[in-house]
C-alpha cells in the first residue's frame, strides 16, 4: 500500500468515524448543533483527500473538470440553501437527497457503461444495479415531492389503473436488471433502458401520493438515498461510502417508521392507496352544525384574564409566516398578564416532524416552552384556554371517538378538553385528510377566521387595548 | 474488493449503528435530523468524484460529470439547511 493509498484509506475511516460522531450528537438539542459541525468536518476531509485516490487516472484535465463540477453544484446549494425560507425547509430537503440518489445512480452508470462493474463478479454487479435502480427512484421521486410542496405541480395527474401501471413498470425494471446481470460482458442499450424505467417509476409511485403523506415519503427517499450510497460504495470499494450509507439507510428508515406511526399511518398505505384529498376544499360526510365565530379582540381579552394557555400550533401558522407575530403576542402575555403559555406540538404539526418546532425556534420560542404530545394531553382538562392556529386534523376529536373515520386511531392533541378553545382558521374548509372537525361546532369552541398573520396582530393589538 | 461475508458484517454493523442513533431522539430533532442524515449521505461526492476521475468517453465524462455536480448538491445543500436549522436551537436561560 503507497503513501497516498494509505492516506486515503485512513482519512475514510476517521470520516467515517466523524459522520457517526456528529449523527449521535444531532441527538441531542444541546450537542446538536457541534454534530453538524463534526459530520461537516468529516465531509471536507473526505472529499479534499478523493483528489488522490488511486482510481484517478484519467489525467490532469479531469481535475479541472471535477473541480468545476463541485463548484457548480456547491455554489448553487450554498445560495439556495441560504436563500430558503424556514417554511420550504421539507422541499429543499427532498431537493438535496434526489440530487444524492441521482450521484448514486450517475455513479452505477459510469461503472457499468465502462464495463467496470461487470469485472467483480455477480454480487457487485448486482448491487450496482440496485443501487441505480433505487438511486434512479430516489432522485425522480424526490424531485416530484419537491415539486409538489413547493406549488410548482399543482395537480395531482391521475392515469387510469395507477396500481397496474405502476407494478407493470416495476416488474419489467426488475426484467431489466435481470437481463444486466446475466448479461456477458457490459450491455448499454440495456443500462440505458433501465434508467429510463427507472426514471419513471420514481415519477408514477410519487405523483399520486397526497401532499399531507409527503414528509414521510421524503424520508423513505432520504433513507433509500442512503442505500443507494452504499450499494454503490460496495461497487467502487469505498468504505466511507458504505459505512455513512448503511447508517443513513437504517437511521432514515427508522425516522419513516416513526413519522408514519405518528400519523397513524403505514407505509404501504402511503404508497399504495390514494387518501388525502388535495386541497381540502371537498368535505367528506361529518358533523355539521354551527360555527360560533369571535372577534382576534374578544378572544384576546379571555386569553388576558386566563391563568394557563396551551397553544397549538398548525401548518396554517407556517404557511402565514405568523411565528414571529404569534411569539410576540406570547410575550405579551408572559410579561404583562402573567398567563401560563405552553406549545403543544403534534408529532406531525407542519410538514415533518420537529419542522414546528424549528420554525418557533426561528421566531425565538426557547424549547422548554414546547412540549411533545404525550408529555402535554394531560394537561389540556386543567387548561383555561387553548389556542389553535391553522392546525385541523391533529385536534380532531372524532379521531378518538368515531370509528368510522378515516383519521380514527390517530393520536390526537386534546384540545377540546380544555375550558374555552380558540381556533385561528382562515375558512371553513376541511384538513388533509377532507374529514369535517367537530371540534369547530362545539360548544365551548370559538372561531377567529382570518390568515394567521392577520389575527396573531389583531390579538397583539387587542391586548394593548385592554 | 470488500466482499463477502467481511462485507456483510461492515453492513450490519452499520446498519444497527444507525437504528441505535435515532432510537433515543426526542421527536423535536427530526426534521433536523432527517436533514442531517441527508447531508451525510452527501459522502456520495467522493464516489462520484472517481468515477469522473476514470470514465472514459464523451458520455461516460457527461454523466460522471453530472454525478458530481449532483453530489455536491447534495452535500452542500445538506449542510447548509441543516446548519440553519440547528442554529436555532438555543434555550431561555
Amino acid at each position: 500500500m503507497g503513501f497516498w493509498e494509505f492516506t486515503v484509506e485512513a482519512s475514510y475511516f476517521v470520516a467515517a468515524v466523524l459522520f457517526i460522531l456528529g449523527l449521535k450528537r444531532m441527538g441531542s438539542p444541546k450537542t446538536a448543533r457541534g454534530g453538524i459541525l463534526w459530520a461537516g468536518a468529516g465531509m471536507v476531509l473526505a472529499t479534499v483527500v478523493t483528489l488522490w485516490h488511486p482510481d484517478m487516472h484519467a489525467g490532469v484535465g479531469r481535475y479541472f473538470l471535477i473541480l468545476l463540477a463541485i463548484g457548480i453544484g456547491g455554489a448553487g446549494a450554498w445560495i439556495s440553501g441560504k436563500k430558503v425560507q424556514m417554511t420550504a425547509m421539507p422541499q429543499m430537503v427532498a431537493l438535496y437527497n434526489g440530487m444524492g440518489g441521482g450521484a448514486a445512480a450517475a455513479i452505477a452508470l459510469v461503472e457499468m457503461y465502462s464495463g467496470a462493474a461487470f469485472t467483480h463478479g455477480t454480487t457487485v454487479l448486482g448491487l450496482a444495479i440496485a443501487g441505480a435502480i433505487i438511486g434512479a427512484v430516489s432522485f425522480s421521486g424526490s424531485l416530484v415531492a419537491w415539486a409538489k410542496l413547493e406549488g410548482i405541480q399543482k395537480k395531482t395527474i391521475k392515469l387510469p389503473k395507477q396500481h397496474l401501471i405502476n407494478a407493470g413498470v416495476a416488474i419489467l425494471t426488475l426484467i431489466v436488471g435481470f437481463l444486466i446481470l446475466t448479461a456477458d460482458g457490459g450491455a448499454p442499450g440495456l443500462v440505458t433502458i433501465l434508467l429510463v424505467l427507472t426514471l419513471a417509476l420514481g415519477l408514477l409511485i410519487t405523483n399520486p401520493i397526497g401532499g399531507a403523506d409527503m414528509p414521510v415519503v421524503i424520508s423513505l427517499y432520504n433513507a433509500l438515498t442512503g442505500l443507494a450510497v452504499a450499494f454503490e460504495g460496495f461497487v467502487l470499494s469505498n468504505p466511507a461510502m458504505i459505512i455513512a450509507g448503511t447508517v443513513v439507510g437504517a437511521a432514515g428508515s427508522l425516522l419513516t417508521l416513526l413519522m408514519a406511526r405518528a400519523m397513524n399511518r403505514s407505509i404501504s398505505n402511503v404508497l399504495f392507496a390514494g387518501f388525502g384529498v388535495e386541497d381540502g376544499s371537498e368535505a367528506a360526510d361529518g358533523p355539521e352544525g354551527e360555527m360560533k365565530s369571535v372577534e382576534a379582540f374578544d378572544a384576546a381579552a379571555s386569553f388576558a384574564y386566563a391563568d394557563s394557555l396551551i397553544i397549538v400550533p398548525g401548518y396554517g401558522l407556517a404557511v402565514a409566516q405568523a411565528q414571529h407575530k404569534l411569539w410576540e403576542f406570547v410575550q405579551m402575555l408572559q410579561k404583562d398578564h402573567d398567563v401560563d403559555v405552553k406549545f403543544a406540538i403534534h408529532p406531525v404539526a407542519g410538514r415533518m416532524p420537529g419542522h414546528m418546532n424549528v420554525l418557533l425556534a426561528e421566531a425565538g420560542v426557547p424549547y422548554d416552552l414546547i412540549y411533545d404530545l404525550e408529555e402535554i394531553n394531560a394537561e389540556f382538562p386543567n387548561a383555561d384556554a387553548a389556542l389553535v392556529i391553522g392546525a385541523n386534523d391533529v385536534v380532531n376529536p372524532a379521531a378518538r371517538t368515531d370509528e368510522s373515520s378515516p383519521i380514527y386511531g390517530m393520536p390526537i392533541l386534546n384540545v377540546d378538553k380544555a375550558r374555552e378553545c380558540y381556533v385561528i382558521k382562515r375558512g371553513k374548509g376541511t384538513g388533509f385528510s377532507g374529514v369535517q372537525n367537530g371540534l369547530f361546532f362545539g360548544d365551548n369552541t370559538r372561531m377567529v377566521f382570518g390568515d394567521a398573520k392577520q389575527v396573531c396582530t389583531d390579538l397583539a393589538a387587542g391586548l394593548k387595548q385592554l | 474488493m470488500i466482499t463477502g461475508f467481511v462485507a456483510l458484517y461492515i453492513f450490519m454493523l452499520a446498519a444497527f449503528t444507525g437504528y441505535e442513533i435515532i432510537g433515543r431522539v426526542p421527536a423535536i430533532l427530526h426534521t433536523p435530523l432527517m436533514s442531517g442524515s441527508n447531508f451525510v449521505h452527501g459522502i456520495v461526492l467522493v464516489g462520484a468524484m472517481v468515477a469522473l476521475g476514470h470514465a472514459e468517453g464523451f458520455w461516460q465524462v457527461l454523466i460522471g460529470f453530472i454525478g458530481v455536480v449532483l453530489a455536491a448538491g447534495n452535500a452542500v445543500g445538506g449542510y447548509v439547511v441543516t446548519e440553519r436549522m440547528l442554529e436555532m436551537f438555543k434555550t431561555s436561560k
